[in-house]
Formats: structure tokens, C-alpha cells, sequence
């Protein structure tokens, strides 16, 4: 269903207007009084309209008025829940998103149901030599030992060393330019993230066998003394 | 010993016990990656080193089709089978082991010198140590360079390595790359028993280059490789001498690098000894003016 890093899971507050209680006119009247208290938090504010224990709103144009209706108190209408399959298809036309059924108070946001499962860091505590390569794929990679000149650290997330990094650290290998690279001791052949590198000889002279972290600002690999 | 008939296979055979199981003989390789570091050298000290301190012991030269070993040790013109000849079942090991003239602890197996790395069958090779295991406390393997199938088969039996190091960054990077082949293709790393039990020998060391800056001083060789450090073995004329005349260095007792041998051995039989022949020597003025001794 997620297709890589183009879609994300995400946990929002939506409020929820049941459909039923529209019909009184008191309540319309109770809610424009409560936005009028805070209308900061109200402006705009997405709304999902529950259909539990509703007959009507089988038609596009119910939907519209009630849109329009409550984008007249600042709220801004973006789909129903608790729909009957007439109901949904309507609600759909209108151009609105069904919510999970039964969530009453907090539904989720479409997508997917869970984040994304979190995988451990991957953790090496041996020193890693020269001519060997550790690749922490999906994860974190951690080294509690020195990194030889030679050897190379793949991680598609960030990269840690408390010891000394002597080879080559690749972080973000993926393509993620959030991951890091945190060392305590910078003497790396080549450092990397996302795809941007630089090699020794670039590595600003002042870093040089400082504990360091380094992170891609403006798309520039950015090296910052601890 | 004599009083006894019913000799056990697995009784120890020299008067101390070798490490690990009790009668179970210890395999040593030698190696360090780059060539001509004194891989070869250690390894005749080392072995002549065990005998002297009274533990039955063979070194075995796995470099086929470059032997020295046989030179180093002076047994050049008594080598009839080798090393190769027993894998292949066409002598038997007794064939093959020559008695060092200098220690009756001390054995020496040849290899060949018209085969190639090839040869080294690791089913053969197999067979082989398990049946020196049996006669020796201590298997010494000298291995070649490179990190090829010679060299990979030298480490596969390895209980301990002794990694030989010049103090340069090219065999220190050369060690590196070996130490991590030991912890990931020996035989202990494939069946998941406890690690080859790894030390660093520095050879060819010059205090005086280091106090200089042209050569990497002891600390900064034990701060990259980060494993014990068993010797510092200092550059000494007494070395290719010893090589040249067929005699370990060790025989040699006023060697400084004999006598840093001796130390190492010690050390590596579980002795704490002060580590020598690490401080610039103070020349006196003669010597300045007519060379070292």
C-alpha cells in the first residue's frame, strides 16, 4: 500500500459532527458559540460528519449543504464515517474521504493502519577491519568498537561510532538525507549520506580526530564538533 | 614415563601441557597479509623458542612453491617427502617431519617447491593436523602472504595467530585486513567456537626511525589493530645473518632480536616480561663511528 517514502502514515486530531444532532437548531448554535470562544483552534479545522443513525444524506447535495454549511463556521468538512454503502457512495461523489467506522472521537487518518514498523539498530561491537563491510539495511547501524582504514559502513539509517571511524561510513544509503553520521572520532576515508560524499582530504581540518556529527544541511554534508 | 607400556594417545607429551583441552596440541599460524615482514623468520624463532622451553613442536611452511622455511632452518639438504607428498597419501608424515640437529623437541615439515598453493587440498590439510596433533604440543604454521588460498588455508586450523607487523601503514593495514579474515573464515569462526586467539609481533622495529617520525611507534600500531601486543622484535643485523647461516634467531643470545624472541615465547606461555628493545639506544661515541656490533 505504501509505496516507499512517497506515502506516510500519519496520526491526526479530527473533530467528529454527528449527522443526527445537525437537524436541531440549537446545536448549530451551541457550536458557533464554542467556536466564538477559541477561534483560533477552530479556523479551518477539518471536521468528519459521523452518519451513525441516519437514514438521509444518500445524495451528493446533502453533503454540499452540510459543507457549506459548516464552512460557514470556519470548519472545513473532509469525510464522513459510520457510512451506509449509499451513503458512502454519495459522500465519495460529493468528493469527501471515509474514515475508519468505528472510530468515534479520534479516527484515524486514511493510510496506512499502523507507522511504519520500527527496526532495531543493527549493533557491532568488534572492531571492524580493514576490507570488511557492514551493512545495516532498513536500520540504524551502531559501533562500539574503532573502524579501520579499509573497512566500510553501510546503514540506511544513521551511522554511530564510539571509537574511532577510520574507513568509510555511508548513511541514508536509501536515500534518506535526515539520516546522520555520529562518530567520536573523525578519521574517515570517505563520509556519506544520501548519496552526498566527501572524501578525506575534504574533511575540514579542524574535525580531524574530534568527535563529530555530521548531518546534510541545504543539501551540503555538514560536519559539527561535539 | 619409560615404566609406562600403555601409552594414551591423548596423554601430554612434552613436561608442561598446551593450552585449551588437556593433551590437545595448539595450532599457531604465523601470518600477517604482506610479504616480508619476517613471517618465516618468527616462525623458526618461535618454534625453536617452544622447544627450547621444553614443548615438543613442528612448524609446517604452507608457502608450496616458495619454500624457505627449510633454509631458515638449516635443513635445506635433508628434505625427501613434504608436505604435499603426505596430503596426497604419497608418504607418510614420519616421512616427511625432519628432526631440527639442534633440539630434540624440534620438527620441521617441509613443503613443495615444484607444486602451487592448489595443492593445499583442506581435506588433506585436515587430515594431516589431527594426525600431528597427536605427536606435538605446539603446530606451528608459517603462511604465505597474500590473502589467497594459501594464506586462507594456513589460519583455517589456527587456535592463536601471532600477526608479524612492520611498523608501516601498509602492513599494519595488511594485519588489519587478516586479523579480520581470522575472525570470519577460520575454522572456529565457521563452527562458531570461541575466537582465534590473536596476537600482534612487531618486527623490524627501530627506535631510533620512530623517535625520527619514519616509522609508527608501538602505541599507535597497538592503538589500530587494538589486540595484545606479544613482541617488539627490533631491526638487527643478527636476523638475516641467522636466515643466511640457517639458524633460528633465537640460538642467537646476543641477539637483541634473539633475546626479544625469547620474550615473546614467554610471554605467549602466559609470562609477563617487560617489553626490551623499544627506547632509542643511547650510542656511545665509537659506536657512532664504527657501527653496531
Amino acid at each position: 500500500m505504501a509505496a516507499g517514502n512517497l506515502v506516510q502514515g500519519a496520526l491526526f486530531t479530527v473533530m467528529v459532527v454527528r449527522a443526527a444532532m445537525l437537524r436541531d437548531s440549537d446545536f448549530e448554535h451551541e457550536l458557533a458559540q464554542q467556536i466564538g470562544r477559541s477561534p483560533r483552534f477552530f479556523q479551518n479545522a477539518p471536521v468528519v460528519l459521523d452518519l451513525r443513525g441516519v437514514e438521509n444524506f444518500t445524495e451528493a447535495a446533502e453533503f454540499e449543504r452540510v459543507r457549506d454549511k459548516l464552512r460557514a463556521l470556519t470548519l472545513t468538512m473532509v469525510g464522513v464515517q459510520n457510512a451506509q454503502p449509499a451513503q458512502l457512495e454519495a459522500a465519495t461523489g460529493a468528493g469527501f474521504a471515509s474514515f475508519a467506522p468505528n472510530a468515534s472521537t479520534q479516527p484515524r487518518a486514511a493510510g496506512p493502519a499502523t507507522p511504519p514498523p520500527v527496526s532495531k539498530a543493527r549493533l557491532v561491537t568488534e572492531p571492524v577491519r580493514s576490507g570488511t563491510q557492514v551493512y545495516a539495511r532498513g536500520s540504524d547501524l551502531i559501533v562500539t568498537a574503532a573502524v579501520s582504514p579499509g573497512a566500510e559502513l553501510v546503514a540506511d539509517g544513521n551511522i554511530h561510532v564510539y571509537g574511532a571511524l577510520r574507513g568509510r561510513a555511508l548513511a541514508g544509503a536509501a536515500g534518506d538525507e535526515a539520516a546522520r553520521i555520529f562518530c567520536t572520532r573523525l578519521e574517515a576515508e570517505l563520509i556519506s549520506i544520501a548519496g552526498r560524499y566527501l572524501v578525506s582530504e575534504q574533511l575540514p581540518p579542524d574535525t580531524r580526530s574530534f568527535p563529530v556529527q555530521i548531518a546534510l544541511v541545504d543539501d551540503q554534508l555538514t560536519i559539527t564538533r561535539n | 614415563m619409560a615404566a609406562e607400556t600403555d601409552l594414551k594417545k591423548d596423554a601430554p607429551i612434552g613436561p608442561a601441557k598446551a593450552g585449551g583441552e588437556a593433551g590437545l596440541a595448539k595450532v599457531i599460524v604465523i601470518t600477517s597479509g604482506k610479504g616480508g615482514v619476517g613471517k618465516t623468520t618468527t616462525s623458526a624463532a618461535f618454534a625453536a623458542g617452544l622447544a627450547l622451553r621444553g614443548h615438543k613442536t613442528v612448524v609446517i611452511d604452507f608457502d608450496v612453491g616458495l619454500r624457505n622455511l627449510d633454509l631458515v632452518m638449516g635443513c635445506e639438504r635433508r628434505v625427501v617427502f613434504d608436505f604435499i607428498n603426505v596430503i596426497n597419501g604419497d608418504a607418510n608424515l614420519n616421512q616427511a617431519l625432519i628432526k631440527d640437529k639442534r633440539h630434540d623437541n624440534l620438527f620441521i615439515f617441509p613443503t613443495s617447491q615444484t607444486r602451487d598453493k592448489n595443492a593445499l587440498k583442506r581435506e588433506g590439510v585436515e587430515r594431516v593436523m589431527e594426525e600431528l596433533k597427536q605427536q606435538f604440543e605446539y603446530i606451528i604454521c608459517d603462511s604465505p602472504a597474500g590473502i589467497e588460498h594459501g594464506a586462507i588455508t594456513a589460519l583455517y586450523f589456527a587456535d592463536s595467530a601471532i600477526i608479524v607487523t612492520n611498523p608501516e601503514v601498509s602492513s599494519v593495514r595488511d594485519s588489519d585486513r587478516i586479523i579480520g579474515i581470522l575472525a570470519s573464515r577460520s575454522r572456529r569462526a565457521e563452527r562458531n567456537e570461541p575466537p582465534v586467539d590473536v596476537h600482534l609481533l612487531l618486527t623490524r622495529y627501530d627506535p631510533a626511525r620512530v623517535a625520527k617520525g619514519e616509522m609508527l611507534a608501538v602505541e599507535d600500531v597497538k592503538e589500530i589493530l587494538s589486540i595484545p601486543l606479544l613482541g617488539v622484535i627490533p631491526e638487527s643485523e643478527s636476523v638475516l645473518r641467522a636466515s643466511n647461516t640457517g639458524t633460528p634467531v633465537v640460538f642467537d643470545e646476543n641477539s637483541p632480536a634473539g633475546r626479544a624472541y625469547v620474550d615473546a615465547v614467554a610471554r605467549f606461555l602466559g609470562e609477563q616480561r617487560e617489553m626490551r628493545f623499544v627506547q632509542p639506544e643511547r650510542r656511545s661515541f665509537f659506536k657512532a663511528i664504527f657501527g653496531r656490533a
